[in-house]
Order: structure tokens, then sequence, then C-alpha cells
């Protein structure tokens, strides 16, 4: 068993990564995005960390997964909601868990059925590595490494709580 | 084999939708919810998710349809399919060639699903019981039997404007007989626990068996629209009626016309259903139709969201490696 980082002293060293990038990259007004579940609790508090203006957009991506025919449908209530215009906005994206890339791929295809940004920054909480495409992200509050057959997960909202799992 | 049994593949899940009459509450709640989702796709800038790319439905109308066709043809062009309709009238049926040399062609043609619509009760369960494994059928109106996926959208439209179907009372007014749309709503509406389910109409539309499907009969709208939470007009099904079974549509819309006067009578957030094409000042007056109750072209956007999760259902089970 080993021990995980706690969600809240990631949380702080991702807010002021991203406070320096987007600063560098001299956005002033972002966008925030979180890919449901675990990363729409990650997106709620860097939103609320950072006072974005504009409210949090929701992502569901079951529509966009490219292993559709092999998982199937499954039924929960959780609509995707942008709550404003893609167009020319620039976007930070916020996951729980940046594995194989596949998800992130997924989000930004969906990103752009609602327009066409004008940037999208990717901030992660965890990386477990194990990427299947070139994907990667620009924030990350903590790289782990997992052995084979091990799964990183993200419980919450409340307490948030990361918890490695020997997969059977 | 029952019809209910067809409808499930050997993982128990959805494989066909003939039918709404047997299947369990979770199943309809699953599709109400999954159409939860496919509610936001109309408002993307590109309204269309790349679910079922690569597969290929077929519109199969044996029977003249607007908004059934049209809904079933964009809901699957929103999910990226391909969609084929065949004119059965122009097809090569009127040549000789019988259903089921017609379905193996299109099996030949490595097509995934036949959306049914046929003036005989049963066809699209026959067509079910005929075809190869990997495809599926949906039911988009047998005869007089059923309806699903409109019972489905109504069942949304219901849900989205009175949460908790343990509560309501339901009116379906006007040609029970001759209406598939209101078995398929009766079956939902009992399986979603429903307690009180009203059929209104005159004695020549009501079928006989009706108070075995669970429901009180009334033939009088005074009394039937009493307090009820939700009204479903249905339409007047002229072409199916053989004999005089009305005295005059003047008559009828005296009787059970929908006018504001009578709506009244319904409790003040009552909403009113009718799963079209409207015949205005036959069963429902204009003023009532584009009224602030009317849901009328609400059903007709969520019929797109609940034809997306019911064909995505069913083709997306997982497959056997």
């Amino acid at each position: 068993m080993s021990t995980c980082p706690k969600p809240n002293d990631l949380l702080k060293n991702m807010v002021s990564d991203l406070r320096e990038l987007l600063k560098a990259r001299n956005i002033e007004n972002p966008c925030m995005i979180g890919i449901h579940t675990g990363g729409v609790w990650i997106a709620e508090e860097l939103h609320h960390r950072l006072a974005i203006n504009e409210p949090l957009g929701k992502l569901n991506i079951t529509f966009y997964r490219d292993d559709f025919t092999r998982i199937g449908m499954h039924p929960q209530v959780t609509p995707s909601s942008l709550p404003f215009a893609v167009d020319d906005q620039h976007i930070v994206l916020v996951d729980d868990v940046l594995h194989t890339g596949r998800t992130i791929r997924a989000a930004l295809n969906e990103i752009f059925d609602y327009g066409r940004p004008a940037s999208v920054i990717f901030a992660t909480l965890v990386d477990r590595g194990g990427r299947e495409l070139p994907i990667a992200a620009d924030v990350v509050g903590a790289t782990i490494k997992l052995n084979e057959g091990q799964q990183i997960k993200l419980t919450g909202p409340d307490p948030l709580q990361l918890e490695i799992q020997e997969s059977t | 084999m029952s019809k209910r049994d067809i409808q499930f593949d050997q993982n128990g899940l959805l494989r066909h939708f003939l039918t709404i009459d047997g299947l369990p509450r979770q199943t309809l709640t699953d599709i109400l919810d999954t159409a939860e989702n496919f509610s936001t796709v109309g408002t993307q800038q590109a309204k269309k998710v790349p679910l079922l790319r690569g597969k290929t439905l077929v519109n199969l109308f044996f029977e003249p349809s607007t908004r059934t066709r049209t809904t079933f043809e964009l809901a699957a062009k929103r999910l990226s399919a391909d969609v084929l309709n065949i004119n059965i009238q122009a097809s090569s049926t009127s040549k000789g060639e019988s259903l089921l040399d017609m379905l193996r062609n299109l099996e030949a043609m490595h097509c995934d699903m036949f959306i049914v619509r046929h003036n005989t009760s049963g066809a699209a369960h026959f067509i079910a019981e005929h075809v190869a494994p990997h495809i599926s059928v949906i039911n988009a109106g047998d005869g007089r039997h059923a309806h699903p996926t409109q019972g489905m959208l109504d069942m949304f439209t219901i849900r989205r404007h009175k949460q908790d179907f343990t509560k309501l009372r339901v009116a379906i007014v006007g040609d029970i007989l001759h209406s598939r749309v209101a078995r398929s709503e009766i079956h939902a509406l009992n399986i979603l626990g429903v307690p009180e389910v009203r059929v209104i109409g005159p004695h020549t539309l009501i079928p006989r068996e009706a108070s075995s499907l669970g429901v009180h009969v009334y033939h009088d709208m005074k009394e039937g629209l009493r307090d009820v939470d939700v009204i479903i007009m249905l339409r007047l099904q002229r072409e199916r009626m053989l004999g005089a079974m009305l005295p005059s549509e003047d008559e009828y819309f005296i009787q059970y016309g929908l006018t504001r006067k009578k709506l009244a009578l319904a409790k003040p957030d009552a909403i009113v259903m009718h799963p079209g094409p409207i015949n205005r000042g036959v069963e429902i007056e204009s003023a009532v139709a584009d009224g602030p109750q009317s849901v009328i072209l609400e059903q007709v956007t969520n019929g797109l969201a609940v034809r997306m999760a019911v064909m995505s259902m069913v083709l997306g089970r997982k497959q056997e490696a």
C-alpha cells in the first residue's frame, strides 16, 4: 500500500502554476471546463480559487469515446453543459487522472463541436503515465508511477481523496 | 417465445425496441436518463456526435409518416450514422419481391438497424424474428399495437415538467381505439408507477378491453379532466375508421375537443400534449395548442433525444469477443 498525495495540497500548486501560465500567455479571462466526473470536482476547486468569471463548463465525453462498441452505454444523467460561447475563447480543460490520453482526445473533439477556441490549456491532478496518444498536460498536480495492474482513482467530492487500487 | 424476450440479447441488454409492454422500469429509466444526455447535442454548434459513425440505419416505412421518419433520420444523422430511406411504394416489393427477400438484400449490404413502420400490428416483431443476429429492429409504429419511441418521448416530456411519476394523474383523450400511441403510453405510465391513468372518449372509440389495461374510463370530458396533471390529446384517425363511428367532426369537437374552458378543469399547472399531427378545431382548439400550457413542440424536440438514446443503446451493446 503506497501513500497518495492529498488532492488539497496538489490543488495549491496547480493554482499557482495555472496563474503563472495564464500570465505568461497574456490570458486574462479564461473559461474552465471539467470532464465528468472527477475532472468536474477538480475544476470546481480551481474555478473557485482562481476566481474565474465565466461559469464552469462540464463535459460528458461518453458520446465521443473510441471504445463505445466495446463498453456500451452507461446511462447516467450528466449532460454536457458549456454555458459560454467557445469561439475565440481561451479554455482551461481539467481532468483528474491523465493516463492513455484518449479521454482528452475525446474532450478536444467535443469542444470543437461547440466552436473554435483561441487556445486550450490542459491541467490534470495526476499524471500516471501510460500514454497511447501524443497528448501532454500543461499543468500537473503530481506525477505518480504505478506498478502494473494498479489503478489510481479520485473519490469525492467531499472530501477529495486519491486512492491506489489493485485491479483484479 | 414471448414478445418481451426477443427484445433482449443473451446478456440481458436491449437489442430490439418493439414494445414497452413488459419491459422493466429500470430499462425505461435508463432510456430517459440516456436521452437527457443527448438533449444537449442539438445546442452544439456542430449538432453531431461521432457515436454511431460507420453504422448504417434503414428507415423501412410501409406507411406514410413525416414527423416520425424525419426525427428518426435526424436523430441517426446527429449520431453520425448513415441513413437509408426506403420508400416501400416504389420498392421491389411492388415487383413481387417478398419482404424477407428484401431484408436479406439489406443485410447483404451490411446494414445495422431497421426502423420499421407498418400498418399491420406485429410487423416489426415479425421482422425482428427473421433478421441476422447483428441487426437491431426499432418499431416506429405497427398498426394499432405500439409506437414505443413515441411513448418514451412522451414520458421524457412528462418527467421534464412533473419529475415524480408516482404522484401524477394523467388523462389520455380521444380516439383510443385506433391509437398505438395510447397503448404505448398506458404501458409506460403503468410501468413508471403513475397511480391514476384515465382514458376519455366516446364509447365507439374506447376499446372494450380498456379497463384491463389498468386505466379508468370516462365518457365525459368534464369529469375526466378534473384535477389532472397531464392531458394527452390524440389525433382523430379518420383514415383508420371503417364505419360511421362518429356523428360529425363538429359534434366531436363540442364533446371531446380541448378548449380553454375544458382545460380550466385540470390542475392550473397541467401540461397539454399531442403526438401530432394536430387536427385544429377537431380535437384541440388553436388557442390551447399554441397556448402557455402546451408542450407539443417540446415533444418534437424531445423525440430526437429519445430516439438517439434508443438507437445508441441497442447498437452500443457490448460485443461478444
